[in-house]
Formats: structure tokens, C-alpha cells, sequence
């Protein structure tokens, strides 16, 4: 009988904090109160495009603020990495560098059944969670596809039971104009941000922000 | 800087139909006619082009270079696969882009870009079978020049939701 009650006010409150954290509305406000002197930043890296457009917006971003950097990237994902250590060349401070690379396994390869998929997926989610309790991260960046679901659905649930303060921020990419990538649909409801660098697409995802195109 | 050379790219795999619809006799009058003088290949993976000479249109093609901004800086047109990291490259050389789509690609989000360029008069978009009427009709002189992102606004933002413009005194 006890165990009964405990766990519907388990439930409740994971419902209830589950529903308020996607309803809520990341405002400017939120950590302004915590006077950060830096932020504890992990960056996630995609594939191909999404790793060009990803670093992009990194370089733009004051190392000395957002640091330590940590990228977390695909096993086997080689290209992703050398343009990494290229970017992080022109983003040193006083001849030092503040960053890591992890790497996780893929959800799926280019290939893969979809029924093997969800088995690969499950691990990859399982591989993340000890990162993401280590990490603790402040800012999570990410641009899909794939490598970024895991880590924005295991933040959101650290999120809901307090263990994690960190802000989500989801960059759709340029290339989309008038429809959101399947991850964007998804974070729509888990990440605290989504941007888009169209107007358009702002108009038809009243959730979305714009300011500007971006790359 | 008219150069009199066209650069064609398909970017990191390959697009025979494209490469083959370019070299075509037809195509290459068409772009002789306009003044152009040589066309510059890069086929990634494909199959090296049989080329229909021309007189007066020197071609040259390449697989694959780390950069292709000087091929593009070189070039007075650029004909390209939809791939976006591509067109913005060529948008951001401000040379003039048409931009070809492969319609064996499935599910191609590709298009959306094109689209959207052609729609704000960025740059011109067709299909292998288009090209030929699209090179013959189109008008670089009204393109308009497409503005670069702004990856500071994502900066600017960032530092908004962590409080650091009001400690560094940026608005």
C-alpha cells in the first residue's frame, strides 16, 4: 500500500516537472541570477555539414567565457575531429587550450536495419549516461542529427530530477528553410532553445527563435 | 572580373546525369555563345566525362581538392550540385550560381535551400534536363547579392541568457 502511494507521487512529480520543463519558456533571466564567470560548454558533432555549420558557430563564441569545451562526437568520426583541433588552434587564449573530445557509439549506421537500430540506439543512450553525470554540463550545443538525441533526452531527465542545470540549445541547420529535421521536431518538446535561421520556419514553429541566418 | 571560366561541382560524391549534360555539345555552345571560354570540371566519384569538343571552350576536371574557394574566386559562373555548404560558398565569393538538382537523391532537403535562393533571387535552380533552357534565358546581372550569416547573433544571444553582455557592457 505504501509502495502504491510512493509511487504515484513518484509519477506525479516526474510528470509534473517533465510537463513544466517543456512548457517553459527559456527566458534571458534565467542565469543571470548565478553570475557565471565561465560556462561549462558541450558541444555535440554531427556528420559532414552539420559539423562545418556546428563549428562555425563555435568560433564565434568568447573561449575564454565558454570553457571548458567538451565535444562529444561519433566513434569512427575522424573528419569531425581535424577540423575540431583546427578550430580550437584559433580559438586559443594566451597559448592554451581549454577543450576535450569524447566519443560515443552511433545510434545507427549508414545502412543499419531499424530493428537493429533500436538496440544500438538503447546503448548509445546507456553509454551517455555516466558522460552526462560526469559532465554536468551548463550549455549543451548541438545541430543533429542523430549523436545529439541521446544526450538532449538524458539531460532533459537529469533536468527532472535536478541533476543537471544545463541549458539545451539546438541550432537547426540553414539548410532548412520550410521544414524542421526530425531532431528539430523532437527537441521542439526536450530542448530549452530551438533556432532557426529562417523566417519562415519561425512563423510555422511558433516555438522556434530566429535571429538571423546564422552561417 | 569576367574570367570566361565556368566552374562545375558536384560536390563530396558524384552526379554523372550533371557532368554528362554539361559536357554535351549543346550545352557548350550555349555557353560559348554567352561568352565563356572554359569549363572547369570537379566530378568527385564519378565517371571521368566523355566531352563533346567544342571549339574555343578548353575543359579541364578534377576528382577532389580540400578547397575549391580559388576554382570559385577564378570562375565568372559556377554550376553546382544543391549541397549547401557549396552555395554558400559561391554565394559568399559573390559569383553567379546556378544551382542543379539531382532528382535521384530521395528525400532531398537539399531542395529547400535551392528553392529558397531561386525564390529571393539569389541565385537560378533547375534539373540536368532544365539546364539547357535555364543557361540560355538566365540573366546574371539580376541576381542579388546574398547576405553572409551573422554567427556573432548566436554569440550575442548566448551571452544575453548568461548574463555576460550586462557584465561586459554589451547590449
Amino acid at each position: 500500500m505504501f509502495l502504491f502511494v510512493f509511487a504515484c507521487f513518484l509519477f506525479g512529480f516526474i510528470f509534473l516537472r517533465a510537463f513544466l520543463l517543456v512548457r517553459k519558456d527559456v527566458t534571458y533571466n534565467e542565469h543571470k541570477e548565478k553570475k557565471y564567470q565561465h560556462v561549462k560548454t558541450l558541444i555535440v558533432i554531427g556528420s559532414g555539414g552539420h559539423t562545418a555549420e556546428m563549428l562555425r558557430l563555435v568560433r564565434s563564441l568568447n573561449p575564454k567565457l565558454y570553457s571548458p569545451r567538451t565535444y562529444i562526437l561519433a566513434k569512427g568520426d575522424f573528419t569531425s575531429e581535424s577540423k575540431i583541433h583546427v578550430v580550437e588552434e584559433a580559438l586559443k587564449c594566451d597559448n592554451e587550450s581549454n577543450y576535450n573530445l569524447e566519443r560515443i557509439p552511433r545510434s545507427r549506421n549508414v545502412g543499419q536495419s531499424y530493428f537493429s537500430s533500436i538496440f544500438t540506439t538503447l546503448y548509445s543512450i546507456l553509454y551517455c549516461i555516466p558522460v552526462m553525470l560526469i559532465q554536468r554540463p551548463n550549455l549543451i550545443l548541438t545541430n543533429g542529427p542523430g549523436t545529439c538525441i541521446p544526450i538532449c533526452l538524458i539531460a532533459f531527465v537529469m533536468k527532472i530530477f535536478y541533476l543537471c542545470e544545463g541549458t539545451t540549445v539546438f541550432v537547426e541547420s540553414v539548410c532548412r528553410v520550410t521544414s524542421l529535421s526530425l531532431s528539430g521536431k523532437i527537441l521542439l518538446y526536450f530542448a530549452d532553445v530551438v533556432i532557426v535561421q529562417w523566417p519562415e520556419l519561425q512563423k510555422k514553429y511558433k516555438k522556434t527563435k530566429y535571429i538571423g541566418r546564422l552561417v | 572580373m569576367a574570367t570566361g571560366q565556368v566552374l562545375v561541382t558536384v560536390g563530396t560524391t558524384k552526379f554523372d546525369l550533371f557532368i554528362s549534360t554539361v559536357c554535351s555539345a549543346e550545352v557548350s555552345r550555349i555557353l560559348k555563345r554567352r561568352g565563356y571560354k572554359k569549363l572547369l570540371l570537379q566530378i568527385g566519384n564519378g565517371n571521368i566525362p566523355e566531352v563533346e569538343c567544342i571549339e574555343g571552350m578548353d575543359v579541364e576536371y578534377f576528382r577532389f581538392k580540400d578547397s575549391i574557394i580559388q576554382d570559385i574566386q577564378d570562375s565568372s559562373l559556377v554550376l553546382s550540385h544543391a549541397g549547401a555548404g557549396s552555395c554558400l560558398e559561391v554565394l559568399g565569393a559573390k559569383k553567379p550560381l546556378v544551382v542543379v538538382v539531382n532528382e535521384m537523391l530521395m528525400n532531398n532537403h537539399q531542395i529547400e535551400l535551392a528553392k529558397q535562393l531561386f525564390t529571393k533571387e539569389h541565385a537560378y535552380y533547375c534539373t540536368c534536363s532544365e539546364l539547357k533552357e535555364t543557361l540560355v534565358h538566365m540573366n546574371v546581372n539580376s541576381l542579388k547579392p546574398f547576405p553572409s550569416g551573422k554567427p556573432e547573433n548566436f554569440a550575442n544571444f548566448l551571452n544575453e541568457i548568461f548574463g555576460f553582455n550586462d557584465t561586459f557592457g554589451i547590449s
